[in-house]
């Protein structure tokens, strides 16, 4: 199997603090990667680093290509996909308008859009600023599967959202997980568990454990690695 | 009644000026925070270009051809040099703001220094039409007919500045980039080329400023330091409009101008209150500041 993403070695330093100390890990192509770890250990610095958004050292390939130097609009270019933390969307713009600006194929599938988000078609001329937080995440996910990328980059797509929200986000994750690679920054276990096939655990800027859903279902293990009780 | 229309009048020319003189320099800094110092160049670089190219052109022209030409020399000598330093000397220096602010006021300074070795020290006298320096008067009430022209050139790039912004994909990555760059940068654009092309469209808002400013206050004389002198209010509408919005600098623009005018006019012809127009424009920042420390179309964090 192909890896989707590879990542060999990879330092980065940010404001003076080692985040990354030599990360190496693979996400091979198809199915949910899980990246999972306390808060602060450096799970968005990954993905930030594969995007090319944090300067680093170490070798990063995406979909078979060396990122090196490469500034992150190429990187996108690829075929990468990104939902970041925070639901970032552009609130002073529209729906029509953040949609408009993830465009980057000429035949943008808004289709497959409104199949999972049909809520953003009747707000498309609404200030994407006056969405609720699950709306807004359900655009910042929309804007990625316009272009049909096979890797996504998906970043506490969770954080902060209802219960009842989280349900039908997961249910959209579960469909778009058929047609593209992910990996998946999560908290939420119960979301990782409905989703992801492996796990990598991050501490300390380092991988400290890397294989099968099926290894969270050892308590000891998610407590050591986690930090949380109980398995999954 | 005819002298606070007059007043009113020639306060929306002056907006006009300083509306075209600050939405450049607002979208530069509000999508990539640089307090660009050297803008005040492009609007010196503008009047210039059009004397220049004026100079060369034949005398038996008509003048209001020789004028249309002029305006064109402007926004093409702005865009231009606004264009050139983007590319050579702001993009090597992202991320240091420190550099940034440094290097533009050199450029002010060197370039003033070279149009005062080149051009000499003395003002130079922009051919105009004659049209252009009459005005059209009905008892008391005179309307300069510069003035039209730049009330005009204010509503025209008003209205094609909006329309860019919300109707064109390079638009929408400004506004986009405005508010969060890097999110820009993640969804696949490369903001570079909006960085220059906000650059391109600040330096040629910025030559047409300088060529109206001659044309409309300064006595159709271009003189190496208008453009510094313009920047000083451009800089305040900046501030009191919020930055990176272009209504903020079009309402910002306008409010600094009647109360400039306003001011001068009933206060300015007293002993020792020459300059009681300019400080009011100060209190008035330092009023709205008090206010909304982020301008009046300032973006919330």
């Amino acid at each position: 199997m192909n890896n989707a993403i590879e990542l060999i070695d990879v330092h980065v330093s940010i404001a003076g603090s080692h985040v990354l100390q030599g990360v190496s890990l693979e996400v091979p192509e198809g199915g949910v990667t899980a990246l999972l770890g306390r808060n602060g250990v450096g799970k968005t610095t990954t993905v930030r680093a594969v995007l090319g958004l944090s300067a680093r050292t170490g070798v990063i390939r995406v979909l078979g290509q060396d990122t090196q130097g490469m500034p992150t609009h190429r990187v996108v270019g690829l075929g990468v996909g990104y939902v970041p933390e925070d639901r970032i969307v552009f609130a002073g713009l529209t729906v029509a308008e953040n949609l408009r600006l993830a465009e980057r194929t000429t035949d943008p599938n808004y289709d497959a859009v409104y199949r999972l988000f049909p809520e953003l078609k009747t707000r498309f001329k609404q200030r994407a600023g006056t969405l609720s937080g699950g709306q807004q995440q359900m655009l910042s996910i929309a804007r990625v599967l316009l272009n049909g990328w096979p890797l996504l980059l998906i970043d506490e797509p969770s954080k902060g959202l209802a219960p009842k929200l989280i349900g039908e986000l997961v249910d959209a994750l579960e469909r778009i997980a058929t047609e593209a690679t992910i990996l998946l920054v999560e908290q939420n276990l119960a979301v990782v568990t409905r989703l992801a096939q492996r796990v990598v655990v991050l501490d300390h800027g380092q991988v400290v454990h890397h294989g099968s859903i099926a290894d969270l279902g050892d308590a000891q293990l998610t407590q050591r690695l986690l930090g949380v009780a109980g398995s999954l | 009644m005819s002298v606070y229309v007059t007043l009113a009048f020639t306060s929306l020319a002056l907006g006009a000026v300083y509306f075209l003189a600050a939405s450049g320099l607002s979208l530069i800094y509000g999508l990539m925070d640089v307090l660009n110092l050297a803008h005040g160049m492009f609007m010196t670089i503008g009047a210039y270009a059009g004397w220049d190219l004026a100079a060369h052109l034949p005398t038996t022209w008509p003048g209001s051809w020789i004028f249309v030409i002029e305006v064109a020399a402007s926004i093409v000598g702005g865009a231009l040099a606004a264009g050139i330093t983007e590319i050579v000397l702001i993009r090597p220096l992202y991320g240091r703001p420190l550099s940034q602010i440094l290097v533009t006021i050199g450029l002010d300074l060197a370039v003033v220094a070279l149009l005062l070795g080149g051009f000499g020290s003395s003002s130079l006298t922009l051919p105009v039409p004659l049209w252009l320096i009459e005005a059209t008067r009905s008892g008391n009430l005179i309307l300069p007919h510069a003035d039209f022209v730049a009330i005009g050139a204010g509503i025209v790039v008003l209205v094609v500045l909006e329309w860019f912004l919300r109707r064109t994909r390079y638009g929408i990555t400004i506004r986009a980039g405005v508010e969060n760059r890097e999110m820009v940068r993640a969804l696949g654009i490369d903001v570079g080329r909006a960085f220059t092309l906000v650059f391109v469209i600040g330096g040629a808002m910025a030559g047409l400023a300088g060529l109206l400013y001659t044309v409309v206050f300064s006595g159709d004389l271009v003189s190496p330091l208008q453009g510094d002198s313009l920047l000083i209010f451009a800089l305040i509408v900046v501030v009191i409009g919020g930055l990176g919005s272009i209504r903020g600098s079009a309402v910002a623009a306008l409010l600094v101008a009647v109360v400039q005018d306003f001011t001068n006019y009933y206060l300015g012809t007293h002993s020792g209150l020459a300059e009681i127009g300019n400080l009011s424009v100060v209190l008035l920042l330092a009023l709205v500041l008090e206010w909304r420390p982020r301008g009046l179309f300032g973006r919330t964090s």
